[in-house]
């Protein structure tokens, strides 16, 4: 009972073959997955760790995964699933300063901080420096920074991030448009300091 | 049609960056910004601001943890 039949033998090979497909194909798109895992994490290595456990877990999962769907988003739910459970997100307490009224308010203080009004746009964004950006982004509220980081940094759509966070699309979109509030009013106080 | 003020179109700027408006409001703050430098301005200020945002926060792959991800696949037998 033992001995494999021909028709065994054919379907652990054409088993096999879609392992390895689904392995290269997630293989492929690493590169695209960490760029979102270092964002939702401090540190390089956290991020470094978070991508392991997902793929080590993607590929003895490999079967749950429906061909044809979304492999990016469908590796990214695992990886923010991993993120909370291991309980990385240090609580912050909720952000209850308040948020400027309009959404022109970073702009308007950086032209009112230089010396022209008027400047063009670049010559005002180039006053944000690199470490300004992503310090201004680390500090955001962790839920408000995972959907900024899922949509403006990962160009996953609202329906997707809304998936791969297991939250509602009203509730992306809320979180969206008060995070980017946010990152604005830490890009402003940065940028004001400095000048 | 009465067309959107420079408030409206505040309003509106995140939506149509997103392009997630309506065909109609999508037309309505594109014809309000070819009229008004004011919020063009603003708006070239948000698009370039979100470039930026992306280029700077993007940090390449160690290729030793490409490696690492690449042992873990399934032995072939």
């Amino acid at each position: 009972m033992s001995e494999t039949t021909p028709t065994d033998g054919r379907r652990l090979a054409e088993g096999a073959r879609e392992r390895v497909r689904f392995e290269e194909e997630a293989l492929a798109l690493a590169d695209q997955v960490y760029r979102v895992a270092r964002r939702l994490v401090s540190s390089r290595e956290e991020a470094e760790d978070l991508m392991q456990e997902t793929y080590a877990r993607a590929f003895r999962g490999w079967r749950s995964y429906t061909p044809g769907t979304n492999l990016r988003a469908w590796l990214l739910r695992i990886l923010t699933n991993l993120n909370i459970d291991r309980g990385r997100r240090q609580q912050r307490a909720p952000d209850t300063q308040p948020l400027e009224e309009g959404d022109y308010f970073l702009y308007n203080r950086l032209e009112e901080s230089g010396r022209d009004s008027n400047a063009d746009e670049e010559r005002v964004i180039e006053r944000l420096s690199q470490d300004d950006i992503v310090g201004a982004l680390s500090a955001v509220p962790h839920d408000f920074r995972d959907v900024i980081v899922l949509v403006d940094i990962g160009d996953f759509s609202y329906a997707d991030s809304a998936q791969i966070l297991d939250i509602p699309v009203g509730t992306v979109m809320s979180r969206l448009h008060r995070g980017r509030r946010i990152l604005k009013r830490e890009l402003a106080e940065r940028a004001v300091v400095e000048a | 049609m009465t067309g959107v003020g420079c408030e409206q179109c505040e309003a509106m700027m995140q939506p149509y960056l997103d392009r997630v408006l309506s065909e109609t409001e999508h037309l309505e703050a594109e014809l309000h910004l070819e009229g008004c430098a004011y919020c063009r301005r603003r708006y070239r200020f948000e698009t370039t601001l979100r470039q930026y945002v992306r280029q700077t926060c993007v940090e390449k792959m160690d290729p030793g943890l490409k490696a690492k991800l690449v042992a873990l696949r399934t032995p072939l037998t």
